[in-house]
């Protein structure tokens, strides 16, 4: 078949220059000594000014991870990575306090710049004396944090949001300055020892998001965290905690992005959500670390450990990620449907084209009573690329009428791609149900034509395709996200079909 | 207007078209009537560009320029448009952002404005209303779900809004009923234009109650066996193609 040879060909010309973030920024950074070992959780620790209780948490996640073995029941390959061989902590070197944005490293603006991050935010973040905390005109504002390698650069909006009593700050600010909410919560819902790289990222996490939102509040504008690997050889292992009081509301959104690099950066987040009675967290996540090249140099190795406590009654969590970056994407966003009546969702779209590999599902674990839950999972597999939804829904005996809905469909683009579903069901409760639907598909040369025939070009006809695959989840993006992450999925499957 | 010449061509190495000669002039309808397996179908992808046909010999020419040297979106450019014999369907992508990009695509490449999302409903709503097609058609998934008839008038509907200079109709009438076959036929001759021209394949002289052709082409094993005006296609009909090859 012409097609297949025409797609070979084309799937072996992607350029490098297909992942339009991969520049590094020049930026005077300070490191900590590679390598990992107790003296280095001390450093990062020290370097925070953390109180003690955070130390030995830290060094008994340490001690834990040193017990633990690597997991390799994913469906990934990837050569053994040498812990040793990192370091452990970057961050820009701060001058304190600009006062405008002439005396900002240009070069960090640069980044933003090329980030698409708008310059009013762009002063907030860079840390502008006066910059912020009025929205801009005309347009729905979105706090931003930004995550440069292991440091939070800068939080914008703070004061109007605090006017709610709502704390969106980095979690080694929120440690300085909330320390009861943060010693309350941190691993309650990730324990230390939950599993191997989440036991790393105890041990060295360096940064991330803090939010609170109080009881009855219901969040007035997106919150956004904006991660940035930029330094070589330099894990990141930020940890978001996000808690939901009593009967509020908030959306909140990551997006993620890296140099390209011939070598392999680990990336090891912790995501903790917990949810009280009646409150609602829509959690967006729009994956694109640097995926490596067309033979699979480089890229990100992402292994992320994402968790929501549906602790209160009625408390709803949505999960909706777009994960399109990364060499290895190793991830599974769960929900604990603890309170009675609460409700878990989770929306993915995964793409793997090249040699990207991506092992991802979600956990719904029902607890409480008429607990709910929904799986929609569009899996995307392009060139040599592997794509696994590995998803468990498990059903105690205590959760009398839980529900749950599992659709999974897969999209292969070529044949030299997988896909593979591997749904596990658990169920304790004679008067749950539970129903699981899959789908694998192929882009149909006759849709194709279809497409061209009206003038599109192949390119478009595939993103537009793809888009149809994938609109169930893209529906459930905040809107200015749902535009990004659909030039996202064009992009990414830029040359994949000849 | 459309030049073919000498035109041969072969799928899996099996030759299909064995040497068609034709000329249809703008502002002409011609119809092409043949047997299951004579051509009809090779020849409108031939012509619109679907891979997996070679090309073997001949050529062919629209207003001068070498249509089988363009990609099938450079034709859909220059006007030409192959309404399907099995419109195809694409799930999850709602047929109103279909057509408008579909449109746009072509307006891009002529390098013509593109329209935006409101004139793009108003032109939409206009010649929907003319097709007698509901409106909560833009907002399905194209074709998915519709009825034969529906996606027939869908391909009508695309043909209207891109306003081609050369349609291909594949057998567009084959399972209409009547209502369905006089709503497609008015679409298609409310087209006509001095230039406007069209190849019409079709196995029944049905449809050309309704869409009268300029000239009518008999295919017969890869080659046009006969032309002749209208009435070729009632003698077609009255004593079977057997005794025209013949």
């Amino acid at each position: 078949m012409a097609a297949v040879t025409e797609t070979i060909e084309a799937v072996q010309s992607v350029a490098e220059g297909g992942y339009k973030w991969g520049f590094e920024t020049d930026i005077e950074m300070e490191f900590a000594p590679k390598g990992l070992n107790e003296d280095i959780v001390r450093f990062i620790s020290a370097k925070k000014n953390e109180p003690a209780w955070l130390l030995e948490w830290r060094l008994k996640a340490f001690a834990l991870w040193q017990t633990m073995e690597e997991p390799d029941w994913a469906a990934v390959n990837y050569p053994k990575i040498d812990y040793q061989d990192a370091y452990y902590y970057a961050a820009p070197k701060n001058k304190q306090g600009p006062k405008s944005l002439d005396e900002v490293d240009p070069e960090l603006l640069r980044t933003y710049d090329k980030l698409g991050i708008p310059l009013r935010e762009q002063a907030i973040l860079a840390g502008v004396e006066g910059a912020g905390d009025s929205p801009s005109e005309g347009r729905m504002p979105i706090a931003i944090d930004a995550v440069f390698d292991s440091v939070s650069v800068a939080t914008s909006y703070k004061e109007r949001l605090a006017k709610d009593g709502i704390i969106f700050c980095a979690i080694s600010e929120a440690v300085q300055e909330h320390p009861e909410l943060v010693r309350k919560y941190l691993g309650s819902v990730v324990p230390q020892a939950d599993n191997y790289f989440a036991a790393l990222n105890s041990a060295v996490f360096t940064d991330g998001s803090f939010v609170y939102i109080p009881k009855g509040v219901k969040c007035p504008m997106e919150l956004s965290t904006y991660f940035r690997i930029n330094a070589k050889s330099t894990g990141q292992f930020e940890r978001t905690l996000i808690i939901a009081d009593e009967g509020s509301k908030v959306s909140y959104l990551e997006g993620c992005t890296a140099p390209m690099r011939d070598e392999n950066q680990l990336h090891a987040a912790v995501v903790e959500l917990v949810l009280l009675d009646d409150a609602t967290i829509k959690y967006s996540t729009v994956q694109n670390w640097y995926p490596g090249d067309a033979e699979g140099r480089g890229g990100i190795y992402n292994f992320v450990t994402k968790r929501a406590a549906c602790r209160g009654a009625r408390s709803k969590v949505s999960w909706t990620q777009v994960e399109t970056g990364s060499a290895i994407t190793w991830k599974y966003p769960s929900c604990i449907l603890q309170g009675d009546d609460s409700v878990g969702e989770f929306y993915s779209v995964a793409i793997t084209n090249n040699r990207q590999q991506a092992d991802t599902g979600t956990k719904m674990f029902h607890i409480g009573a008429r607990t709910k839950s929904t799986i929609v999972s569009k899996g995307i597999s392009a060139g040599r690329g592997q794509n696994t939804y590995r998803g468990l829904v498990k059903i105690s005996p205590k959760a009398i009428g839980a529900r749950n809905f599992t659709q999974c469909d897969s999209l292969l683009i070529g044949d030299e791609c997988g896909a593979h579903t591997v749904p596990y069901i658990e169920n304790r409760c004679m008067s749950a149900k539970v129903e699981h639907e899959a789908t694998t598909s192929r882009i149909a040369e006759d849709q194709l034509f279809y497409c061209r025939q009206r003038g599109l070009t192949q390119e478009e006809a595939v993103g537009l395709i793809v888009n149809g695959f994938c609109r169930e989840v893209l529906k459930e993006l905040p809107m200015e996200f749902a535009v990004e992450a659909q030039k996202l999925l064009a992009i990414s499957l830029e040359g994949s079909v000849g | 207007m459309l030049r073919i010449e000498g035109l041969t061509a072969e799928i899996d190495g099996k030759a299909i078209l064995r040497g068609i000669d034709l000329e249809v002039p703008s502002g002409e309808l011609h119809a092409i009537m043949g047997p299951n397996g004579s051509g009809k179908s090779t020849l409108s992808y031939v012509l619109s560009g679907r891979e997996g046909y070679e090309i073997t010999g001949g050529s062919v020419t629209f207003n001068g320029v070498d249509l089988l040297a363009m990609e099938p979106e450079e034709r859909a450019a220059a006007g030409v448009f192959l309404a399907f014999q099995y419109p195809v369907e694409l799930p999850g992508v709602g047929n109103a952002n279909f057509l408008r990009t579909a449109l746009n695509a072509q307006r891009r490449h002529r390098g013509e404005n593109e329209v935006d999302a409101m004139q793009f409903l108003k032109l939409a709503r206009a010649r929907m209303k003319e097709l007698s097609m509901p409106e909560d058609m833009l907002k399905r998934g194209v074709n998915v779900g519709f009825s034969g008839g529906e996606k027939k008038r869908n391909e009508v509907l695309q043909m209207a809004l891109l306003s081609p200079k050369l349609a291909i109709l594949d057998e567009t009438d084959s399972g209409l009923d009547i209502d369905a076959l006089k709503i497609v036929s008015e679409g298609v001759n409310a087209l006509r234009s001095p230039a406007f021209s069209a190849l019409i394949i079709t196995h029944y002289q049905r449809l050309l109650d309704y869409i009268v052709p300029d000239r009518v082409h008999v295919l017969m094993a890869g080659r046009i066996v006969k032309s002749g005006g209208p009435e070729l296609a009632l003698a077609l009909e009255a004593s079977g193609y057997a005794s025209v090859a013949a």
